[in-house]
């Protein structure tokens, strides 16, 4: 029987709730309002909210110093084809382990876990010099397979999770009335896994926008996406926070609107099997 | 006629040939500062002139640090020239890495670069990096301030002398602080500051059998000396200070002075982002009466990768930007506060750029660094608040850490000199100069 829930108590957790949502918000709210402030009333102390004179001169700037729109095709090319590129290995990997699984099935799906937690500074020559040799340094292909590979773990564990919460009988079924490996994936499997693919797809595209340590270590003027434009801005010896605000605000409003409209589909993929 | 055709093929290969070369691309990482950014700004005006396109990679200077660096190291060829320091140019000339900047052209004057830079910006004689802009460190002050604290700032301050009006100039009820300083764990940070002033106070990093010299009363001397001024009339979480934080300080009028880079003056007297730029005055950063002063030297400077296949369009954009021509466009354009300052002779000799307050002191403080000669007693290495061995940014990023441990007060003084010379010790024991 269901517990009854005052409403104080309701009135508490929508507030908790708003309260925590805004923590989380708040750094990029200042952010966003920051870009609109001058250099002087960017660091002014006490720091100023709303009351200040809106400008838009820091995004004039920007667009005047910076190629916007080649950061921002080269983000999209590079988070879009590596997260493909990733599903696309993924779910067969992800099949073979969900319904097919061996005995060594979790060791190989922890072996994979832990790729993530090498430090990725300490392969950054090695890589570096396989770019060289291929050369493929500050291309954008070179960071389509590189973010693949370093986000491939991920998508295997998530699309393995979900394949596990499909029956294995209805790709049975679909075995037993003559159904093709190929076809059974494409036709059964995927069909009913897409809101886990679709919130994979949406995760790892976040994933790979916001990397920065390959994207600025592997590229130089041709294949630097938005993380590059932003650390154009920052600088240890003069107070450019305004501009800087205004370049972050720029490359993180894409990706803000994709989540803003996607976010049924992601929380609806990100807790599927959560409650049985 | 097959003579006919083959001459014009010929003609049609050396135009095709010659608008390749005209529209060669090269590629320049740099770090964003105000100076640097203005450069990017008049790269057409190279264009124009030479048909040579410029692709700009502009970094935080500590990320471009490491990028560079990768690049170099492993021959990488991402760039065509790399925006450097003091402190690689030497290590980096010395291994071969840079292209030799001594052939550049008669009206180039490369004798007209001011002998500090050059000498810091070269090995074994050779240039290998041009000085975009110098700086050094100078004390910046609010001359009201100091006037209310019925003090005269002296030509040459000693310690002695700053630490008295910084306390006499702080008033906490307004919060005014009469001294802000670097106290910012990392090399470039607070550690170069604190080796610059360890210098005036006696101290240095290494003895002539590259011992670390942290267990010596001057250092012990140096960091009770910071601290205790800075408890006294610093800011509060000076630990974490480091230029732009003390910047902003300044220009919202809540330092009584700032010691710290000389480029910081055009910032610090802009009426538009500063609420004191009318009452700043301009001193030589201070010493101890030893005969060495706490100022630093430093240069961004213009390399050239070895190995690239752009080298004669590097070497032509090299000579535009660090050229007289160069200054004087800016200065026709946004006047002479905002020229790339400390790399020429000719700049300070120039009447119009004199008018410019903070000049004579600027050069004079460049004048007054040597880093061939930056200690008291003899040591080893070039360089005034760094080491040019390539030990050094990874040994002192640690050694700044404990310091700055110190100012926050999570450990005593003592203890973060015990620290650092057992870092120092072991890492140069690894490196081989033990």
């Amino acid at each position: 029987m269901a517990r009854a829930v005052t409403t104080q108590r309701k009135a508490f957790n929508t507030l908790l709730a708003w309260g925590i949502g805004l923590g989380i918000f708040f750094p990029i709210l200042w952010t966003i309002l920051t870009s609109f402030k001058t250099e002087g009333q960017a660091i002014a102390d006490p720091p100023l909210f709303l009351m200040f004179d809106w400008t838009l001169e820091n995004y004039a700037v920007v667009q005047e110093r910076s190629d916007y729109m080649k950061f921002l095709t080269n983000s999209v090319v590079i988070a879009g084809g590596s997260t493909l590129l990733g599903i696309l290995i993924a779910i067969p990997a992800a099949w073979s382990m969900a319904f097919v699984p061996s005995k060594r099935t979790k060791d190989i799906l922890l072996w994979m876990l832990s790729t993530k937690m090498l430090p990725a500074v300490g392969v950054l020559y090695p890589i570096y010099l396989l770019f060289i040799e291929l050369g493929i340094l500050d291309t954008r292909t070179g960071l389509v397979v590189v973010l693949m590979l370093i986000n491939l773990p991920i998508i295997v564990w998530m699309l393995y999770t979900y394949f596990r919460e499909i029956p294995s009988e209805i790709l049975e079924a679909a075995r037993m009335d003559g159904a093709s490996l190929k076809s059974e994936i494409l036709y059964v499997l995927t069909p009913m896994a897409i809101p886990g693919i679709a919130s994979t797809i949406l995760l790892n595209f976040i994933l790979a926008w916001n990397e920065a340590f390959w994207t600025l270590n592997l590229t130089a003027a041709k294949a630097a996406p938005l993380t590059a434009f932003i650390a154009s801005y920052s600088s240890p010896e003069g107070l450019f926070y305004a501009k800087l605000s205004a370049a972050s605000t720029m490359a993180i409003a894409p990706i803000l609107i994709l989540g803003w409209f996607s976010q049924k589909q992601l929380v609806r993929g990100l807790t599927f099997g959560a409650v049985k | 006629m097959i003579r006919k055709t083959a001459i014009q093929a010929a003609i049609a290969l050396s135009i095709a040939t010659s608008g390749a070369a005209f529209a060669e691309t090269i590629t320049i990482a740099t770090v964003n500062n105000g100076d640097m950014v203005r450069m990017q700004g008049y790269t057409d005006t190279f264009t124009a002139q030479t048909g040579i396109d410029v692709e700009w990679v502009t970094l935080e200077e500590n990320v471009l640090r490491q990028r560079v660096t990768t690049d170099i190291t492993t021959k990488g060829g991402a760039f065509d020239i790399m925006t450097i320091g003091m402190y690689e140019t030497p290590i980096w000339g010395s291994n071969g890495w840079l292209v030799s900047l001594d052939d550049l052209s008669a009206e180039y004057d490369a004798a007209d670069i001011l002998p500090a830079m050059a000498g810091g910006l070269s090995h074994d004689g050779t240039l290998f990096a041009a000085p975009f802009y110098g700086e050094s460190s100078m004390v910046m002050y609010r001359t009201d301030l100091m006037e209310k604290a019925g003090l005269e700032m002296p030509d040459a301050p000693s310690w002695a002398f700053i630490a008295k009006a910084a306390r006499e100039m702080t008033d906490r009820d307004n919060d005014i602080n009469g001294i802000c300083l670097r106290g910012k764990a990392g090399w470039g940070e607070g550690g170069a500051f604190i080796t610059a002033m360890s210098n005036s106070f006696g101290a240095r990093w290494f003895d002539e059998n590259w011992d670390a010299q942290f267990d010596t009363r001057e250092w012990s001397d140096t960091l009770n000396f910071y601290v205790n001024m800075m408890e006294d009339a610093g800011p509060a979480g000076y630990a974490t200070n480091g230029f732009n934080e003390n910047l902003s300080l300044f220009q919202q009028g809540k330092c009584g002075m700032w010691i710290d880079a000389t480029v910081a003056a055009s910032f610090v007297t802009n009426p538009n982002d500063s609420t004191v730029a009318d009452k700043v005055g301009f001193t030589l950063a201070p010493d101890n009466g030893l005969g060495v002063r706490s100022n630093w030297l430093w240069a961004w400077a213009l390399a050239i990768p070895a190995g690239t296949q752009k080298e004669a369009s590097a070497k032509q954009f090299i000579e535009w930007a660090t050229s007289k021509d160069y200054i004087e466009l800016v200065a026709a354009n946004e006047g002479w506060a905002n020229v790339p300052p400390g790399a020429r002779q000719s700049l300070y000799a120039n009447p119009d750029y004199q008018a410019v307050p903070f000049a004579q002191k600027t050069l004079d403080s460049i004048l007054s660094a040597d880093p061939t000669n930056s200690t008291v007693d003899p040591s080893p290495y070039v360089g005034v608040q760094f080491a040019a061995i390539p030990e050094f940014a990874g040994i002192a990023t640690e050694v700044s850490q404990e310091f700055s441990a110190a100012y926050a007060g999570q450990q005593t003084v003592a203890e973060a000199l015990a620290k650092a010379q057992a870092i120092t010790n072991d890492a140069m024991e690894a490196a081989g100069y033990r």
